[in-house]
């Protein structure tokens, strides 16, 4: 077999005078190139720029938040209802904090965590990694962005329009019938729920796109058993997003059926049920969880392997773990609804299948550390995301463990120790993978290398400030303290405000992260093809940095002898052997 | 690791200002002004002499015992227990607890470990090793075995949580609105309408209740409410739920208790409180605007109190009748004793619940 080097239009020197190169690089008017973009790479900027900007929104959101319930009493509520246009009184107050909560939570897990994993990562280094030159449908690919832009903004817009006792949706991003039924007269809840529609149809396009693309786009020689961890991970993300969203799709039309249309498919006087809403939303909502989780893991095993210098350990069993907790992850959906009354057999079956997905949650927090023992390990800034998340993704899955069982469930459901657990597998798992893959990646992105130096410092800042603000949350858990209220009795006090105090830590962590951008894009030194070294070895570290517009026109191919570690081109494997 | 440091470092830091939090918590706060506060409620008779001297004809509510049934001002633990279920759950707790440090305290110190061992500036070359099926059988097989001795307890403690209330159970039904409880004991006539004290120093939340700390017995801001939910220690309830307009959740952490008021649904779940006591909760789902406005009070009291508690409400002790006479022990306890039938409601064979076989 040829040597593949020849293939790799990325080692063409740059500058070179080769014909293609030239329509390689050819880009579109501004206005074409990012309002119709078709190009993968482009879209998955868009994602990364819009989660974001959402994720800003949605972290300042959890500011006021934590504003509000630094001390007992109500503080700021009344400014914020004023600010936006209602009229503050004590009832109106109230709703403003629930709106609040409902828009932290559905801008966090719609807007940004999946945008920025799926719609970002996913769409800029799925294709890369596969060596494909693009996504099967970038038409549809447009239109997955746009449509999650529009649910953006429908979101943003339910909060200015009369939603019961106040404006804009005060239901929780769950949207719970019949609180967001007949318990929430006026538009908003309208404009939130077609928020979800939008967000959904995005991301059920964007998953048809990502499994036709996968099955069918690789490289020669790309087996499925040679693809990244990170391709597996999007492709079971994407099986997930495929299975669960239509389910979420029909509970919230039904929803909107119960609300407009004078249905009672959760409403009890026509012989609907509440709880049935409940079974459908975490149908979807417990694979959602995974869905927001998946791409992380896929992520931090690439980063570990890079850094350590060493394949991934266990890779078949890497890869089935998160099939594995994909598909259990499908049936164990009632633990969330532990105290609406379901019967003694139901919640023990959901009690044992809970505590299963530690298995292969286990087998993947083991595989990581088995990659880095014997390792050559490198601190880099994406390594030291990596590790945190490996920690903190540990504390809040024993404290998963310990909320499967559904009789400690009893006391711990819908208390603050539950907010504590999954803002460790979430605020902690996924958003330091994302911080994890953003380093990783943002040399390869965006041509230009960022400061390790206030990357670090970014690390340990924000490492210091959401363990201040979420560890204590398990101590409020404990001591007995609700979810979604905005006054507390003063006992919470103490553990409140000293969360509070970590927010702003958190907050200063952000503050060193945009003057790291600001750094990389005026002052930052011009990223090589691969900045991480001889680990680095999936396809995108072949390709200059940024990538040329339109990469792989002529294909790369993996040889029979190159396993799923090492996808670089004979001559590069040589060089460093 | 680093994190169970830093939880230690702020435990220490806690303590003093715990100190100061926990003394203006335990002492209820002093009365506001005194037009803010329309005395309405029951207990405010013009008999009340005064706690700790119950007159003949008035009830005095229960002084609450400040960190009992309550959150502890910057408490890290579990509010303390007392019933059968929180007996039973309690250790299983602890368990978990130290099973969940010792996980991350072992993954922290595999971390740590790597990290030092196989730095590149001390393990300059990295091995090739990717597989060791050992290792790999004995990482999946050893959760597996964690979990079967963590599922043992859990199924054990699930069945306790789902015995039946007895047949001659005292019957209490709680019923969620948007924003207070409602309560009926549907056996004895007597329905009372719960809702939050106002908070001192905060705009008026329940119209037409007073100010929390206007009574010497009233209990913690946001937890203390108007009319308590009365019931009596060491016999089995019936606690049944169901929510008159959104979902509300019945939940009193000190009882190891929570179950969702659902429209549509009246969910029953068994009750028995080993004390005397206050033991405060919160409505636990999402219900709208004053959902954190809607606590939950009960003021756990002995059998005779009750049933003079009942008596006051112009209620009436169970009718006897069929079985349940037939049912009914001869050795009913000293709570069975007769009593004069209050307040005109005709005479009727009290029927006293036979106290709960304790597991």
């Amino acid at each position: 077999m040829a040597t593949t080097a020849d293939h790799f239009q990325a080692h063409d020197a740059p500058g070179a005078d080769h014909g293609h190169e030239h329509d390689a690089d050819h880009k579109p008017s501004f206005f074409a190139r990012w309002f119709m973009s078709t190009n993968h790479k482009d879209i998955g900027t868009l994602y990364l720029i819009f989660a974001i900007c959402a994720g800003l929104i949605g972290g300042g959101i959890s500011g006021i938040m934590r504003m509000e319930l630094m001390n007992p009493g109500i503080q700021y509520l009344g400014w914020w209802v004023n600010l936006m246009g209602g009229e503050a009184n004590f009832v109106t107050n109230m709703h403003m904090w629930n709106v609040l909560i409902t828009a932290h939570g559905m801008i966090m897990v719609f807007f940004l965590v999946m945008p920025a994993m799926i719609g970002g990562f996913g769409n800029w280094f799925v294709p890369i990694m596969i060596g494909a030159p693009d996504m099967a449908f970038p038409r549809m690919n447009n239109v997955s962005f746009w449509l999650t832009v529009a649910g953006f903004c429908s979101l943003m817009a339910s909060m200015f329009f009369p939603g019961g006792t106040g404006d804009g949706a005060g239901t929780g991003w769950t949207v719970y019938a019949p609180l967001s039924t007949s318990g929430s007269p006026g538009p908003a809840v309208d404009f939130a729920i077609f928020s979800l529609h939008l967000a959904g149809a995005a991301s059920i396009l964007g998953a048809i796109n990502f499994i036709t693309t996968i099955f069918n786009m690789r490289a020669p020689g790309m087996t499925l058993h040679k693809m990244p961890l990170f391709v597996w991970s999007i492709l079971v993300t994407a099986f997930l997003l495929l299975l669960a969203l239509p389910v979420l799709a029909a509970a919230i039309t039904m929803l909107i059926t119960d609300r407009n249309f004078g249905t009672t498919f959760f409403d009890p006087a026509g012989g609907g049920d509440p709880v049935l809403y409940q079974h459908l939303f975490w149908f979807f909502g417990h694979p959602e969880v995974y869905i927001m989780i998946l791409p992380g893991f896929g992520m931090i095993s690439q980063i570990v392997a890079t850094f350590s210098k060493k394949p991934v350990f266990g890779y078949l069993g890497m890869a089935y773990a998160m099939v594995a907790i994909g598909v259990v992850g499908f049936i164990v959906w009632a633990h969330h609804m532990y105290t609406t009354g379901l019967s003694v057999d139901v919640k023990m079956y959901f009690t044992a299948a809970t505590m299963v997905i530690a298995v292969p949650t286990g087998v993947k927090i083991f595989s990581w550390i088995a990659t880095m023992w014997g390792g050559s390990i490198e601190f880099k800034s994406p390594m030291v995301w990596a590790i945190g998340m490996i920690f903190l993704f540990t504390v809040g899955g024993v404290t998963g463990v310990y909320l499967a069982n559904g009789g400690l469930d009893d006391y711990m459901q819908d208390t603050y120790f539950v907010v504590a657990h999954f803002h460790y597998v979430l605020s902690m798992g996924a958003v330091f993978s994302l911080f994890a893959g953003f380093y990783y990646w943002f040399p390869k992105m965006s041509g230009r290398m960022h400061s390790e130096f206030l990357a670090h410092a970014h690390f340990w800042v924000f490492f210091i400030g959401v363990n201040m603000i979420f560890f204590p949350m398990h101590f409020l858990g404990m001591d007995g303290m609700p979810r979604r209220i905005p006054d507390y009795t003063p006992a919470f006090q103490y553990w409140n405000h000293f969360a509070s105090i970590g927010y702003m830590v958190m907050a200063s962590s952000m503050g060193i992260w945009v003057v790291n951008m600001i750094y990389a894009f005026t002052a930052g030194k011009k990223a090589p093809a691969n900045p991480w070294g001889p680990g680095a070895t999936t396809l995108e570290w072949t390709l200059s940095s940024p990538p040329p517009y339109h990469q792989f026109e002529t294909l790369p191919v993996i040889d029979e002898d190159q396993d799923y570690h090492d996808h670089r081109p004979a001559a590069d494997r040589a060089a460093t052997a | 690791m680093i994190i169970s440091l830093f939880a230690l470092a702020t435990i220490v830091l806690a303590k003093p200002l715990m100190a100061q939090d926990a003394a203006p918590a335990a002492k209820a706060p002093p009365a506001v002004t005194a037009s803010a506060a329309p005395a309405a409620d029951v207990a405010a008779t013009a008999k009340d002499a005064g706690p700790g001297n119950p007159g003949e004809g008035g009830w005095v509510p229960m002084t609450p015992t400040p960190g009992k049934g309550m959150p502890i001002p910057g408490g890290i633990d579990v509010q303390k227990q007392y019933s059968p279920v929180g007996h039973e759950a309690y250790p299983f707790h602890v368990a978990m607890m130290w099973i969940m440090g010792i996980i991350c305290v072992f993954v922290a110190g595999l971390l740590l470990w790597v990290m030092i061992r196989y730095r590149a500036g001390r393990n300059p070359v990295p091995s090739k090793t990717t597989h060791n099926t050992m290792l790999e059988v004995v990482w999946t097989l050893l959760p597996v075995l964690i979990l079967v001795g963590i599922a043992i307890p859990s199924i054990k403690l699930l069945a306790k949580q789902y015995e039946s209330p007895p047949k001659d159970a005292i019957t209490i039904k709680a019923t969620g609105y948007q924003w207070y409880w409602d309560y009926t004991y549907p056996d004895n006539g007597v329905e009372i309408v719960s809702k939050m004290l106002n908070v001192p120093g905060e705009p008026e939340i329940n119209a037409g209740t007073r100010y929390d700390g206007t009574k010497p017995w009233d209990g913690p801001n946001h937890l203390e409410v108007d009319n308590r939910l009365v019931v009596p220690v060491g016999v089995p309830l019936r606690i049944q739920t169901t929510g008159a307009d959104v979902i509300h959740s019945f939940a009193v952490p000190s009882l190891w208790f929570k179950l969702d008021a659902i429209p549509g649904r009246l969910n029953e779940r068994l009750l028995e409180i080993d004390e005397p006591g206050v033991y405060y909760g919160q409505c636990s789902e999402l219900c709208g605007a004053k959902h954190g406005f809607m606590p939950i009070a009960i003021e756990a009291v002995p059998m005779d109190k009750w049933r003079q508690w009942i008596a006051l409400q112009g209620g009436h002790m169970k009718k006897a009748g069929g079985s349940d006479a037939a049912a009914q022990p001869a050795a009913a306890g000293d709570a069975a004793k007769p009593e004069a039938p209050a307040e005109g409601s005709e005479p009727v064979a009290p029927v006293t619940p036979t106290p709960a076989t304790t597991a």
